[in-house]
């Protein structure tokens, strides 16, 4: 009588745990970077230039990862470049989130001209070059952290609008919808009640996967030097910085890159757990 | 006798396409049951969804009267219209899987009809709730009303609908197909449940189902749908024994049940097909409509 599926305890599953992990330290670092950071991340000494990470010969006790060509400590840049990361993740991720999501499950649950209007709009808006329409939008507005996350809502909402528009479809015809309203459900109360719940998983996976999304065009904007100025540390300006001193300092660019890595696929991995989670027929 | 539902020459049309419902009338009587039958897309889901307000926003209605209990439907305004249907009638449907929303409990999806519509108190509504259960047998009532849809099988969840639509004590149940998406052991279960509930209740009932067989099992009279048009309407002892229309003989001579003395199947002759396509063809010209 009882599905079968609803015996299985599924566990936490492990890649829950580990990018929840990886994502709770690194918050942990953004927010108490000044005080968690061995050293101040601006601060040059040429003297102590192009440490390497402790391991090995050379190293100098205190600066855990190296330092760059200027002296500046890369463990004590990478917690301060975790706060622009995660506060263009979470600030960007949500604002593209909702404007994706709302005019998706508008243009979904509606039909008729919403829809002709919202689906010709994300039609037009993809026909444009993204990569482009970023530039430009930070040459008009000037660099900056308020233009990077203008630049990936502006760009990625659609991303949003399109799957939610075609998981409020079909949410849309299914019976429950018909019996919410022979029950007297007003469309706006069925759309919010009965519908909004069931596309929940999907906005939460697309959420975190735009979260990391965020996090890499940052990185790219700061690698071509128009994100945020240079004197806050960013992982795509380090990136940027290692590049050019990489036979002699590899250190200064793999760790940030690991760590961009590492967190780009911690917000999908959790995603992806979070929507199996959330997922009533799979929880 | 009350016609509690009188439809009368309702057409339907894919906005901008062909006609889905050709001036379709049909009747069902207070606290009886009328049988809808017809092939897969002759329409019997159009005329149940137009009842129930709950037609496709593609689909406009051309023309045509729904009397549910003395009013008609298609002269209300929208709210009005889902307060009075919603009031006086329910929907059994075809899938129970999907019938169900997937992301709440079984308890509440019951009781919000009678919350909403009837300004039950949760404490009553939850109380009919268990009473309904309890009719249609469902055991561990509590542990049912706390469950998910996915956590119970099919013919669980059937119950629980059947349940649902009796539960604001409606004076029409529209059920579509309500045991073609069941297995066969559970078909004849479920089929039983639903007559003796709505004896039980005095509801009417139009059933919708493609297959004859079921049809004089339960139903008081039938109509025959083909092709979006009403090819016979009649009484039960009589159908099965003089059909008049031929599509309703084939229909006939089609169903297992009543297969002919020889033992033989017999298919829908194609030329029976043909004459009723014709009719609709001259029908629509005669209306004016495109084709
Ligand atoms: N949402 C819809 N939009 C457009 N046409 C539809 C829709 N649903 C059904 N139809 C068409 O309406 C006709 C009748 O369908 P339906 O009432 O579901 O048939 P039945 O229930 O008898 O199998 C079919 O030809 C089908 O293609
Ligand atoms: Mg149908």
């Amino acid at each position: 009588m009882r599905d079968a599926r609803a015996h299985i305890r599924r566990p936490l599953g492990a890649r829950l745990w580990l990018s929840g992990t990886w994502l709770s330290i690194l918050a942990l670092a953004a927010v108490f970077a000044p005080w968690v950071a061995p050293h101040d991340p601006l601060a040059q000494d040429l003297f102590l230039g192009r440490l390497p990470p402790f391991w090995m010969d050379g190293a100098e006790p205190g600066y855990w990862l190296g330092t760059d060509s200027l002296g500046r400590d890369v463990l004590s840049r990478m917690i301060h470049g975790a706060r622009v990361a995660l506060m263009v993740a979470l600030v960007a991720g949500t604002l593209t989130c909702i404007i994706g999501a709302s005019l998706g499950v508008l243009a979904g649950f509606y039909r008729g001209w919403s829809d002709r209007i919202i689906s010709r709009l994300v039609d037009i808006w993809m026909a444009f070059p993204p990569v482009l329409f970023a530039i430009l939008l930070i040459a008009v507005m000037g660099p900056g952290l308020v233009s990077i996350i203008l630049a990936i809502v502006v760009i990625d909402w659609t991303r949003f609008a399109r799957v939610i528009r075609a998981e409020t479809l079909s949410q849309g015809a299914m019976d429950y919808v018909a019996s919410a309203q022979i029950a007297g459900r007003t469309r706006f109360n069925t759309m919010i009640a009965e519908i909004l719940p069931n596309i929940l998983p999907t906005v939460v996976a697309l959420l975190t996967l735009e979260m990391g999304i965020a996090v890499i065009v940052e990185a790219i904007l700061s690698f071509v030097n128009l994100s945020i100025s240079t004197d806050s540390p960013t992982w795509g300006g380090m990136i940027a910085e290692g590049r050019t001193s990489v036979h002699q300092a590899w250190w200064v660019l793999v760790f940030p890159l690991f760590t961009l890595f590492l967190t780009v696929l911690s917000f999908s991995q959790l995603g992806e757990g979070l929507k199996d989670r959330f997922d009533p027929v799979l929880r | 006798m009350t016609q509690f539902l009188d439809i009368r020459n309702l057409t339907l049309r894919l906005r901008g396409g062909p006609i889905i419902l050709w001036s379709v009338s049909l009747r069902v009587t207070s606290g009886m049951v009328h049988g809808l039958v017809g092939e897969s897309g002759a329409g019997k889901s159009m005329i149940g969804k137009a009842v129930l307000g709950t037609l496709p926003r593609a689909i406009e209605v051309m023309g045509g009267e729904v009397w549910l209990d003395g009013v008609d439907l298609l002269a209300l305004p929208p709210r009005d219209r889902r307060r009075r249907i919603g009031e006086t009638a329910a929907l059994i449907p075809q899938d129970p899987l999907t019938a169900l929303n997937p992301s709440k409990r079984v308890g509440p999806q019951i009781t919000r009809r009678l919350i909403d519509i009837l300004g039950w108190s949760k404490s009553e509504a939850d109380q009919r709730a268990r009473t309904l259960l309890d009719e249609v047998r469902i055991p561990d009532i509590p542990r049912v009303m706390r469950s998910y849809p996915h956590e119970l099988s099919g013919g669980m969840r059937q119950r629980v609908l059947i349940a649902s639509a009796f539960a604001a004590e409606p004076k029409l149940i529209v059920a579509d197909e309500p045991t073609t998406a069941l297995d066969v052991t559970v078909q004849k279960q479920i089929l039983r449940l639903i007559s003796e509930m709505r004896i039980r209740h005095g509801t009417a009932l139009l059933f919708v189902t493609h297959d004859l067989g079921v049809v004089s099992k339960v139903c008081n009279s039938l109509s025959v749908l083909y092709a979006g048009r009403v090819v016979e309407e009649a009484q039960m002892p009589r159908f099965f024994m003089r059909p008049i229309h031929p599509y309703s003989r084939a229909l006939l001579a089609a169903t297992p049940t009543y297969l002919d003395p020889d033992g033989s199947l017999q298919p829908v002759p194609a030329n029976v097909i043909e004459d009723v396509e014709n009719e609709n063809h001259h029908h629509a010209l005669r209306a004016g409509y495109d084709v």
